[in-house]
């Protein structure tokens, strides 16, 4: 097998990924850095974020301020150190973007131009029109192309770690090209593999977002974190799951029901805001979790709209007007008249809660660093955590490159503290066994089972329990369904036995990341007997911060399912408090 | 719920089985505002595991699903259906290496976006700690535009001086370029001049404006090497009869 030997390596080259690489570059040009992705990096899924990245700037706001909203926002299950260490970085990376040339919106004096977001009391959202996460891709991966340290390996699916003498010496990966497996042996890896929103049906996520970095880091003895919290983006289309951005409602757009009832009010969230006036932080400004909450009990009441896709609620934006739609959400009006046929500047959207971000995954400190030593872990496929039990929209663009560039600089500390490889034979024997499952699993024959009948039953399975509530019986359902699956799926055989683009093999691989992942979701929710943020349960409705004001660590163990243990959560300032977004908590 | 059966002719070719592109019939039930990618992958899913193509966002945005839909390059997210009568075509992107099936081999592409220099070369380093550079709306608006390229490729199918002159750096190279060399906190014109204002740069273009009409973003990489052909001939007449003008 071929080897390469790099510093450090990095799977995943997304907006993480791609800040990690280009921070260790410019940090020491002499390191050698392997950024490996299973897409070429302006495939990457940070290119579909829409509406911003949050970082303090404007006068009337403070780090203060940036830091209460997110905690709030996450339901006290943040890691405080770590969100006072995000908000103070938050404005130094985003003018770094814009001396990299990212075209941030602007005031007209020529100022960086922020915009209002859900759960944030000040505007202080940077974005370029409604294609943020695109620009920021875009800028870094362009960026990243002037530095010859960075070795770029597009299109190689990284298949395990490689772990020697209890560190992490690199991983083997499959060149989809020509089929054949790579070994990257690094003195550290950084993994910013994104999130693995594709184990439900209706997700704004893209097919890459797999979970397969948080399968490489899980499989290899490092806990998943707060699994079971996962974000239901409310406006998303009901055709496609194609995201509707937060700034639809941050520019002024409100959410109807059926009876063209302004219905936020009816949750908590009011009194009505004028026409036209958002007020921050309540009514269609209030935070994701909640908004998403109201529309599934508003579908119980009967109050819902229903398209030929189901249920939905509408999102009006008429009243903003054909200019500002065009200058400040043109993709919005494109999508919503591509997919749904209908003109934003001149009827409401239909739109419904979609599965739009996981706030749990690979554990790891305020260093990014995980409990395997030369392991480190940012952007969404890391859990820090920064986002508590429900992230506010906009910190995560500003996440994966804060963080990403912490896990640079933590490799890069491990690098030279004097980190070598493992040994030889180690790492020949964990190449040696990598290559016979991949083999394995390529020539098994007389199997049963198939990639899309297993996936279609995960995502029902994921849907039906998982969701937006959850109870205790349907979620043991699961679990019990998940590890059956998670068994058949050594009952898989592959149609496609050549080497060359073999997309029936990564389906497959991919498919095994998010069956790991799954149940380690669906087992975090079980054992989590409380409601906060995003995990609501039907059987335990208030929050719990006697018994869960704690994180939840699944811990692999192969074929059984995780064993679940807990830690602290880090509270530096801020003590649980009441969550208030009524129109008075001013 | 309107459900359509629809016809797809999709090329196949895999190299170690395949001594040459063949064509597959497939026929599958759509529905009514399906896109082509959608009917693609219906046939993954549920009639043959073995076809390969690239995906992801379903938004036009990652620019991963360029292919030739009956003979015209096309994002599969946003060729709908309803647009097509009889049988659908469906081929890889013209201009470039067939990998396998429908995925085309874009390292050209790769290598010549390196070398045309996309990225910020500031006639003075900024410090962080200065903060942001100051641009107007109106100094966004130069360059916005050409900061839309997704990177699809299909500017590149569409262009019949790329299919008769592969070392031509091509539309969206030189709009990225053009992109940069637009912008107000830019100093870097002259090293990426180097590369798009030589013989393989702007001038193998014969302005037929095809990249053009197909991007998906609207970037109109037309106009921006016709911009850098005009800026070209100013630094050609300015360095040989005026040269003082360069004092």
């Amino acid at each position: 097998m071929e080897i390469i030997q790099t510093d450090v390596a990095i799977v995943g080259a997304g907006g993480a990924g791609l800040r990690a690489a280009i921070a260790l570059a410019e940090a020491d040009p002499a390191l050698s850095v392997a950024l490996v992705s299973k897409v070429y990096p302006m495939r990457s899924h940070t290119c579909a974020a829409e509406g911003g990245a949050a970082g303090v700037i404007k006068a009337d706001d403070s780090l203060d301020h940036h830091f209460n909203d997110t905690v709030g926002g996450g339901d006290w299950l943040c890691d405080q150190d770590a969100v006072e260490y995000l908000v103070r970085e938050a404005p130094k990376e985003l003018i770094q973007l814009e001396h990299w040339g990212c075209p941030w919106s602007r005031e007209a004096d020529g100022s960086v131009a922020v915009r209002p977001f859900g759960g944030m009391k000040k505007q202080r959202t940077w974005f370029a029109a409604d294609k943020s996460g695109f620009h920021i891709l875009h800028t870094l991966f362009q960026t990243s192309l002037q530095f010859p340290s960075i070795r770029r390996f597009d299109e190689y699916y990284a298949t395990e770690l490689l772990v020697g003498e209890g560190r992490c010496a690199g991983f083997t990966a499959i060149e989809m090209r020509s089929g054949q497996m790579r070994r990257f042996d690094a003195r550290a890896v950084i993994i910013a593999g994104g999130g693995a929103g594709r184990m439900f049906p209706f997700t704004t996520n893209g097919a890459v977002k797999t979970g397969d970095g948080m399968a490489l880091a899980y499989r290899a003895g490092v806990p998943l974190k707060d699994m079971e919290f996962v974000q239901y983006h409310p406006t998303g289309l009901p055709s496609t799951g194609t995201l509707l951005t937060e700034a639809c409602r941050g520019e002024g757009g409100v959410l109807l029901n059926r009876n063209g009832r302004r219905f936020l009010q009816d949750y908590g969230m009011g009194p009505e805001t004028p026409l036209g006036h958002p007020v921050l932080k309540t009514m269609e400004l209030g935070p994701r979790d909640r908004v998403s909450q109201a529309f599934w009990h508003e579908q119980k009441k009967g109050n819902a709209v229903s398209t030929q896709w189901g249920d939905a609620m509408l999102l009006d934006m008429r009243h903003l007007g054909e200019k500002t739609i065009n200058e400040r959400l043109p993709l919005v009006r494109d999508m919503s008249i591509s997919y749904m046929s209908v003109d934003p500047v001149t009827d409401p959207v239909p739109v419904r809660p979609v599965v739009h971000y996981m706030m749990g995954g690979i554990h790891t400190d305020i260093q990014a660093a995980t409990s395997l030593p030369g392991l480190y872990a940012a952007g969404e496929c890391a859990c820090v955590s920064i986002n508590g039990a429900n992230r506010l929209g906009s910190n995560s663009l500003t996440e994966l490159l804060v963080f990403g560039r912490r896990a640079a600089m933590s490799a890069m500390e491990y690098v030279r503290s004097g980190a070598r490889a493992a040994g030889d034979a180690v790492l020949a024997a964990a190449e040696a066994a990598a290559q016979a499952r991949i083999r394995g699993l390529l020539q098994r024959s007389g199997g049963t089972e198939t990639v899309a009948g297993l996936r279609k039953e995960m995502m029902r399975i994921m849907e039906q329990h998982a969701g937006i509530y959850r109870s205790g019986e349907g979620l043991a359902d699961a679990c019990s369904k998940l590890a059956e699956l998670r068994r058949r799926y050594g009952g898989i055989e592959l149609h496609d036995k050549t080497n060359v683009y073999n997309t029936d093999l990564l389906q497959a691989l991919e498919l095994g990341s998010m069956l790991d992942c799954a149940e380690a979701l669906a087992q975090s929710a079980l054992a989590r007997k409380e409601s906060r943020g995003a995990h609501q349960r039907l059987d335990f409705t208030e929050r719990d911060d006697k018994n869960f004001l704690r994180h939840s660590l699944a811990h692999y163990r192969g074929a059984e399912p995780p064993r679940m243990a807990y830690s602290d959560v880090v509270i530096t300032r801020s003590q649980p408090g009441v969550r208030d977004y009524s129109g008075g908590h001013e | 719920m309107s459900e359509r059966r629809v016809e797809l002719e999709v090329l196949r070719y895999n190299p170690e089985t395949d001594r040459e592109p063949r064509f597959q019939r497939y026929s599958v039930a759509c529905r009514e505002e399906w896109v082509v990618l959608d009917a693609l992958n219906h046939v993954k899913e549920s009639v043959d595991p073995t076809l390969s193509y690239r995906w992801s966002c379903h938004m036009a945005v990652c620019g991963s699903c360029g292919m030739m839909i009956n003979g015209e390059p096309k994002l599969a997210c946003k060729a709908f259906l309803r647009d097509y009568a009889g049988v659908i075509r469906v081929e890889p992107l013209a201009h470039f290496p067939i990998e396998r099936d429908l995925v085309t081999v874009i390292d050209d592409f790769m290598l010549k976006l390196k070398r045309v220099k996309p990225y910020l070369l500031p006639a003075q380093a900024k410090p962080i700690a200065e903060g942001a550079y100051r641009q107007t709306p109106a100094e966004l608006k130069k360059f916005k535009q050409y900061t839309l390229c997704i990177n699809c490729m299909l500017c590149y199918a569409a262009c019949p001086e790329y299919g008769l002159i592969p070392k031509y750096i091509g539309p969206a190279a030189i709009a990225l370029a053009h992109r940069y060399n637009q912008d107000s906190r830019d100093g870097g014109r002259d090293e990426r001049q180097e590369e798009i204002a030589a013989t393989e740069g702007v001038w193998e273009c014969s302005f037929v404006g095809a990249c053009s009409e197909v991007c998906p973003e609207h970037v109109d990489p037309a106009g921006a090497i016709q911009q850098v052909k005009i800026r070209s001939t100013v630094d050609w007449y300015a360095e040989h009869l005026m040269p003082w003008l360069k004092k």
